[in-house]
């Protein structure tokens, strides 16, 4: 799967994108997040209050609970400050 | 339910509003009211030198285009163009430009805000601050005035 990060979620991180795969027990976008901040110490930093995270399955907004489904991109960045 | 498709453009270029409101009403008889807004970079009295400006190419044209199409069939248009630029911004540029036109002007106005209302914490788009002096700046923090201004519409909806 294709995760794509943006703004400080990126700077963060560390890396604009990357393909990772999941472990079979991670099925939601939440899950996702929780999994990811185990990863290390630029993850833990990016994600530390996941709920303020946003994230998007295949550039559509979705809630932490929905379903990943095999999803081929999926995005977490921070609240929008577009306009 | 409307019968065109609104005008939905993601750039780094600059726009001109004059050009757009030409563009988008020429050779029509049948448009009584045109509402523009456009946003600007401001300056904060010389603490900054820019904004950049990150956006989610590909789902910034569609979640734009979506709520285009939402205030298409929520109000009696002629007329939709939304422009938003991405990169580096200076301030006294400008950043955003929204046009909606109507036979009359209640439509035109309340559409515009709609649009813009949703822009400003929906569409996948993030503002990092350039410092004047040179120092490292932030991600500008979401608002949440910008959550009420939305909600406001999604009330006026269930009731």
């Amino acid at each position: 799967m294709k995760l794509v990060y943006f703004a400080w979620v990126r700077e963060r991180i560390g890396k604009a994108e990357e393909e990772v795969d999941l472990p079979i027990a991670v099925t939601t976008a939440g899950e996702l997040l929780h999994w990811l901040k185990s990863r290390g110490e630029e993850y833990e930093n990016a994600l530390q209050y996941p709920d303020v995270i946003r994230v998007a399955i295949n550039q559509q907004h979705v809630d932490h609970a929905e379903k990943l489904n095999g999803a081929r991109e999926v995005a977490l960045f921070p609240p929008m400050t577009g306009g | 339910m409307a019968v065109f498709t609104p005008d939905i453009r993601i750039q780094s270029a600059d726009f001109d509003l004059a050009a757009e409101v030409q563009a988008l009403t020429a050779g029509r008889t049948d448009i009584g009211a045109v509402v523009t807004f456009s946003g600007m970079c401001r300056g904060e009295a010389g603490r900054l030198s820019a904004l950049e400006l990150e956006h989610y190419p590909g789902m910034a044209e569609a979640e734009i285009s979506r709520v285009a199409r939402q205030a298409a069939e929520r109000w009696p248009l002629q007329g939709l163009t939304a422009i938003h630029r991405y990169g580096r911004i200076e301030p006294g540029e400008n950043i955003v430009l929204v046009i909606a036109a109507s036979t009359h002007r209640h439509a035109a106005f309340e559409a515009a805000s709609f649009l813009m209302d949703f822009l400003k914490s929906r569409a996948p788009f993030w503002k990092k601050e350039h410092q004047a002096d040179g120092s490292s700046g932030d991600w500008i923090d979401a608002k949440e005035a910008d959550e009420e201004a939305l909600r406001r519409w999604n009330l006026e909806a269930q009731g």
